[in-house]
């Protein structure tokens, strides 16, 4: 791909792939991204959707960011969960939140949440799991509430509870045992916090805080960090330097506020007669 | 042995009192030899904002270009100056575009925006090699010794740090980790850019 073209073509460039797969042959393993680790779900109630998720993002066996937001936006009334390879959640989300946007400028109406699984599945299809986002959508429309999984591949399911990422077993447990059919928002809300702490608890890629986002038909309620159990407590002292503890070689500094300095030069009065 | 560990080298980025600060070591190896103890790699992009890039040499050099031309491009087009809210998002889309043949490079951002009141608000953030956004409210880290950075920092790390003691926090924080990996240190440069002017600082570090 010519780079310094600025009419680049859309879609991803394979210009580094000839070179990483030398260094690959070579026997150097490629690094990994971050992934979410994650435990998200969706739990269908008697006017709604309740999605949550945790807020863990890990590198390896490294915590990457202690408060991440898992639930995406894709339109007013549709939002998605995503677990795996972070990345690709946060631009397949955005894709396709962009394109929902696009439809419903194009349709005049408010889209459906099937529209936006449907161009989700194809998407992850075509790539054939190589982008690697498993995903919750759950949203509500004219034909009511409706709740998906989509899986890296493209594979669907609709089920009335779902969950995915590596704390989904410890998160369905929670569902399996108090899930029922037709429950208060209230009720749906404690049960998709108690999911979602069953898993930061009892999953190691799960962690930090709870989110959560209730969907109904009159509103969407985005509740970030509806409960936090694992505050950081106050440091028992401070360790901060004295100044002057770092020894340092050479210094610049470069000042942003250009100072102007007016300074008369001669001595002639300029002729105003 | 990784790409990610060829060259050696790291970065860490922290937020104080209406001021941020960004450092890195200075080594550039092959493998375990050295090779050079003056290797930039953070770069300013505006006067407010600097980009420091770990990773692979050659991939420090080609998006340091890549960075320069994007946000020159942007700055005409936009006829105003980039934010660091954007910029981190142009990273961002940059890696991911390259999401099937990666840039080995895991790049970590420190700049401060004005606000409509006047005010400046610091901002920092780092990415993974494939552009996942990590906006931080304490530091990011990146590199060879991200690992040891992390638990530096998080025991050393402050709220509201005026810049004179977020220099020695970062600096402190970067010595004390690099000391323990061997493919970063051969000397340290520090940034703290603050509301009106912007501190450079080589330290004097463990030479082996």
């Amino acid at each position: 791909m010519n780079s310094s073209s600025i009419y680049r073509p859309a879609g991803f460039d394979f210009s580094n792939e000839i070179r990483n797969n030398f260094l690959h042959e070579k026997g150097l393993p490629l690094p990994g991204a971050t992934s979410t680790g994650t435990t998200i779900v969706g739990c269908l109630f008697k006017d709604g959707i309740v999605l949550g998720a945790d807020t863990r993002a890990t590198e390896g066996p490294i915590v990457a960011d202690k408060n991440c937001e898992k639930i995406h936006y894709i339109t007013e009334s549709i939002r998605c969960c995503g677990a795996g390879t972070a990345a690709d959640t946060e631009f397949t989300t955005a894709l396709i939140s962009s394109n929902m946007e696009m439809h419903a400028l194009q349709t005049g109406r408010k889209p459906r949440v099937v529209t936006a699984m449907t161009m989700l599945k194809q998407m992850l299809h075509r790539y054939q799991g190589h982008i690697g986002a498993a995903l919750v959508l759950g949203g509500v429309d004219i034909t009511g509430p409706q709740l998906f999984t989509i899986h890296p591949h493209g594979s669907t399911d609709k089920l009335p509870y779902v969950t995915m990422g590596s704390g989904s077993l410890a998160a369905m447990a929670m569902f399996e045992s108090s899930w029922k059919p037709n429950m208060e928002r209230e009720e749906a809300l404690t049960l998709v916090k108690a999911a979602i702490a069953a898993g930061i608890f009892n999953d190691l890629g799960s962690g930090s805080n709870v989110d959560a986002c209730i969907i109904t038909a009159t509103g969407t309620e985005m509740l970030r960090n509806v409960e936090m159990p694992n505050q950081r407590v106050q440091k028992e002292r401070d360790y901060k330097f004295r100044r002057g503890t770092t020894a340092w070689r050479k210094e610049d500094i470069r000042q942003l506020i250009v100072q102007e300095h007016t300074k008369p030069v001669g001595g002639d009065e300029m002729d105003t007669s | 042995m990784s790409i990610m560990s060829h060259n050696g080298g790291s970065v860490i980025a922290m937020v104080g009192k209406d001021c941020v600060a960004i450092a890195s070591d200075l080594r550039l190896g092959n493998e375990a030899m050295g090779i050079s103890s003056n290797f930039q790699r953070i770069f300013p992009v505006s006067d407010r904002i600097y980009l420091g890039l770990p990773g692979l040499a050659t991939d420090v050099a080609t998006l340091r270009e890549k960075f320069r031309f994007r946000v020159n491009m942007y700055t005409i087009k936009e006829e105003r100056e980039i934010k660091p809210e954007t910029f981190a998002h142009l990273v961002s889309s940059t890696l991911y575009e390259h999401r099937f043949g990666p840039y080995f490079i895991e790049p970590v951002m420190a700049g401060i925006s004005k606000t409509p009141t006047g005010g400046v608000k610091p901002f920092i953030a780092a990415t993974d090699l494939i552009g996942c956004l990590n906006f931080a409210k304490d530091f990011v880290v990146a590199g060879t010794a991200s690992d040891k950075l992390y638990g530096v920092a998080e025991g050393l790390w402050e709220p509201d740090l005026e810049p004179e003691d977020l220099f020695e926090t970062i600096s402190q924080t970067l010595l004390n980790a690099v000391d323990r990996d061997a493919f970063s240190g051969w000397g340290a440069l520090v940034h703290v850019i603050t509301k009106d002017k912007v501190i450079t600082r080589t330290l004097k570090g463990r030479m082996d």
